[in-house]
């Protein structure tokens, strides 16, 4: 049921959006300038924003789009729901509120890390959170009830620090926070985000085998040999990480760690564990074309990602809760 | 290693006891039956046994390191989860590390008659093909001890007999079967032991004739059967209901 | 509450580079006694009122002219009452006269008006010419025309001294460019504040009279010789975080410079920002 191409091909389609990825943008030289401009370098312009302005941003697509995607698929095989995804629950959001703190109280401007720890602490909060109210059973109900509790509430305070900051762009922030952006990043948001996604990326990764166990339900998985504490652990803290250091530096990117394990369960027999790296891989390519899209439509505007991945993962969450329908 | 045993084991909820200091010894070879009315603690004398819920006293399985104790005992849970569309054969694989052309896979595939289903997502497959499913699982774990929380129920009467029949010939092999059972006829027919489970304790302990007596189906299960030796095998066949107290006439027994 | 000040505020220090002009002002007729307990409730028309208010007559201003970012006048302004701009503190002052620009929030205007209070609406001034309009129609409504024309007189005589010290040749191009990417259009205070400098507006050369948002990408294509970054405000915003862009920074050989406080509103100030801009290394010669 597995197709051994599935990865190769996803690994293809998000080196080729990665291409595309560098071509886009306002200014537009030409394919062969600007790879010319990108290898070789130099000290124009064009090497600038080549080598400092969309490589970043093109990198940090494949990151955050990896990480949401790798988070989703994980946190789907823990809870056993295929709606359970880090922003529709609420984790995105709260680790917006804790990167929103830690920019407002100067702390990531002081500690290189305090920006995707203080996320990654506000989305293990969140996690903790969805845990001790939904169960880790995942009923549907009580995931979704808890999750629009959890966003509402992480929103509003997001909101509130926002407002309360001296700054006056501060306010204008809130749409940023909310709806996800890769503007105008750079290695700097590399550079803070890389150490934390790995961390993440290592947690969920390593949990395959446990997520396949889990399939047949917790005590099963503790019968075969699965240690269910350590499992949940290394997920609930692989998530935080990860969602954590994407929403730091991309604001809450929602939907991608719902559409991407949707669309390829198929592919993967429905195999929680072989799903991991595909759902990596497929966030990846979503990201980056979702990337591409918002300076397509806009060009020169900054038109927020979370605008266009609501417009795809929308549907896909309407249609995942009418199969569910009857369901308990 | 290989042996079941537990020694006092005693479940808490609450400050109530669900299971009552139960002392249980099972040798390889043996296919027990464990018998009770619902709420009696079977479930619970099962998963206390697995160290699946916290327990005090002593287990010999719940003492291992959870890869030693997947190596000695399946287990066979009540709910039947089948969490995503997996093919059959990958769910049954999962008991072999994912390896689908295990001997082992094969093998409980065809006992359990599901080859036929084996390229099927689990979740599109009727409720007694899916309890199919997850008892090949469990079987396909090739493990000393297999222990079954009503692995037959929701079956149809054939499969119910060829499960029954799997787990006597598994303990002809030298394993130790430990299932729960509502089924008294089959239980006595195919059980060469049966352990009574009443209020939280172990009320009798036995072969199935010495069991099943009509004063015990009356105190413990509150009903009336007709009980009857026939082909080799106990046959027990509930009657009717007692209202507890009323009816002090019970079992009719021909000798 | 507080956001909505901040962000009326917001809009008139994007937009402001300004101060006031005599355009919707009751002007002319008979000259009515000089107003004694005034208002201020806009940021530029905070600072022209110090200036020219005599002692006194000036009863308080915005929260706004305490921010040493925006407000050249921010230790002068300790000594007075602040509000935040809303119509019912304001009423509470009995003021005879209250000071308003151009994008102050209309309902705030139309209620005081409604309470029959006199309300001066001054545009945000443009150019140097506005500017020197808008002081004249300061000291006309405050009764204040000697001071108002003198302080004209000084403005110009020292505007026409630095013109004349303008360094020829070659203009090097320069872009003012702020939270959110916003650069002045050629046609603000900002570009004549470049242009007297003698640095050549990035805004003439795209062409852009308004202001308008610039991509990162797209000011660095553009390449110019000297990037004017608006200055970080107290906390953070993720929409000034593209000033501190790397990419800025690699712009080879170019100096950055900051809007100072002088940048936002149409004050003789201006002329203190000319003269910082001019002496900032790289600048033209």
């Amino acid at each position: 049921m597995t197709r051994p191409w599935l990865l190769g091909v996803l690994a293809g389609a998000m080196g080729a959006l990665f291409v595309i990825s560098l071509l886009t943008g306002v200014a537009d030289p030409g394919v062969a300038t600007s790879l010319k401009a990108l290898v070789l370098g130099g000290e124009g312009p064009l090497d600038i924003v080549m080598r400092e302005i969309r490589l970043p941003r093109a990198l940090l697509a494949v990151m955050v789009g990896a990480s949401l995607g790798l988070a989703g698929a994980a946190m789907q095989g823990l809870l056993r729901n295929p709606l359970a995804e880090p922003g529709v629950i609420g984790i995105s959001a709260s680790a917006a509120l804790g990167a929103v703190l830690a920019l407002q109280t100067g702390l990531a401007a002081m500690v290189p890390l305090a920006l995707p720890g203080a996320a990654l602490l506000g989305a293990l909060l969140g996690v903790g959170a969805i845990l001790f109210l939904a169960g880790s059973g995942g009923g549907t109900l009580g995931l979704i009830l808890a999750g629009i509790a959890l966003s509402a509430l992480a929103s509003a305070l997001t909101a509130l620090v926002l407002n309360l900051s001296p700054n006056p762009f501060a306010a204008h922030d809130i749409v940023f926070w909310m709806m996800g952006s890769l503007a105008d990043t750079s290695f700097t948001q590399v550079a803070i985000a890389a150490p934390v996604m790995a961390l993440g990326w290592v947690l969920l990764g390593r949990s395959g085998r446990g997520l396949e166990a889990l399939t047949l339900g917790e005590d099963t998985a503790a019968s075969m040999g699965v240690n269910l504490a350590r499992l949940r652990l290394a997920i609930v803290l692989g998530t935080a990480a990860a969602v954590g250091a994407a929403t730091a530096v991309a604001g809450t990117v929602g939907f991608v760690g719902l559409v991407v394990p949707h669309v390829l369960r198929p592919w993967v027999g429905a195999h929680p564990g072989r799903l991991l790296p595909a759902a990596a891989l497929g966030g990846a390519v979503l990201v980056l074309a979702a990337d591409i899209a918002v300076r397509r439509i806009l060009p020169g505007q900054d038109l927020k990602l979370g605008v266009l991945m609501a417009l795809v993962g929308a549907p896909v969450f309407f249609h995942l809760i009418w199969r569910m329908r009857g369901r308990p | 290693m290989t042996e079941f045993r537990v020694e006092n084991l005693t479940v808490m909820r609450g400050s109530a006891r669900v299971l009552d200091r139960a002392c249980l010894h099972l040798h390889p070879g043996e296919f027990v039956g464990l018998i009770g009315p619902n709420g009696a603690g079977k479930s619970t004398l099962l998963r206390a046994a697995l160290g699946l819920v916290a327990a005090q006293g002593f287990s010999s399985l719940a003492r291992l390191a959870p890869a030693a104790r997947a190596r000695t005992s399946a287990w066979l849970p009540q709910a039947r989860e089948i969490a995503w569309p997996m093919p059959v054969i990958d769910l049954v694989a999962l008991a072999q590390n994912g390896r689908r052309d295990a001997p082992q896979v094969r093998a409980a595939l065809k006992r359990m008659d599901i080859a036929h289903l084996a390229q099927r997502p689990a979740t599109a497959l009727s409720g007694g093909e899916q309890a199919r499913v997850l008892m090949a699982r469990a079987l396909a774990q090739d493990t000393p001890i297999l222990l079954a929380d009503e692995p037959i129920a929701g079956l149809d009467p054939a499969h119910q007999i060829t499960c029954m029949n799997h787990c006597a010939a598994r303990a002809a092999e030298g394993r130790t079967v430990l299932a729960s059972l509502h089924d008294l006829g089959l239980a006595a027919r195919y059980c060469a032991r049966l352990v009574v489970v009443h209020e939280g304790r172990i009320v009798a302990d036995g072969a199935p004739a010495k069991v099943l007596t009509p004063a015990l189906l009356r105190d413990v299960f509150a009903i009336h059967c007709h009980i009857a030796q026939a082909e080799g095998g106990l046959i027990v066949q509930p009657l009717d209901a007692l209202s507890s107290s009323a009816a002090k006439e019970s079992c009719h027994v021909p000798r | 509450m507080l956001g909505s000040v901040r962000s009326s505020s917001l809009a008139l220090a994007l937009a402001a580079i300004c101060a006031a002009s005599a355009l919707g002002a009751e002007t002319g007729a008979k000259p009515a006694p000089a107003p004694a307990r005034v208002v201020s409730i806009n940021l530029c028309t905070d600072q022209l009122a110090m200036l020219l208010a005599a002692p006194g007559q000036l009863r308080s201003v915005t929260m706004l002219a305490r921010d040493p970012t925006v407000s050249v006048l921010a230790e002068r302004a300790q000594a007075y009452r602040t509000n935040h701009g809303h119509a019912e503190e304001v009423y509470l002052d009995w003021p005879d006269l209250v000071l308003a620009g151009r994008y102050t929030a209309q309902a705030t205007v139309n209620m005081l008006r409604g309470l029959g209070i006199r309300v001066e609406i001054f545009e945000p001034a443009q150019s140097f010419n506005a500017l020197q309009e808008d002081i004249l129609q300061m000291g006309r409504v405050l009764g204040r025309e000697p001071q108002a024309r003198a302080m004209v007189d000084d403005f110009s005589k020292r505007l026409a001294a630095l013109r004349a010290s303008a360094p020829k040749g070659p203009r090097d191009v320069a872009a003012t460019w702020a939270a959110r990417g916003y650069m002045s259009g050629s046609q603000s205070l900002a570009a004549e504040i470049i242009t007297t400098a003698g640095f050549a507006p990035l805004a003439v050369k795209l062409g852009r009279k308004a202001g308008s948002f610039l991509p990162l990408e797209a000011l660095v294509m553009a390449d110019p010789d000297l990037v004017i970054a608006g200055q970080s405000r107290a906390g953070h915003a993720h929409s000034e975080d593209m000033l501190a862009h790397p990419a800025l920074r690699s712009l080879t050989g170019r100096q950055t410079a900051l809007q100072s406080n002088a940048w936002v509103c149409g004050l003789p100030a201006v002329l203190e920002a000319v003269v910082a801009l001019r002496a900032t290394e790289g600048g033209t010669p």
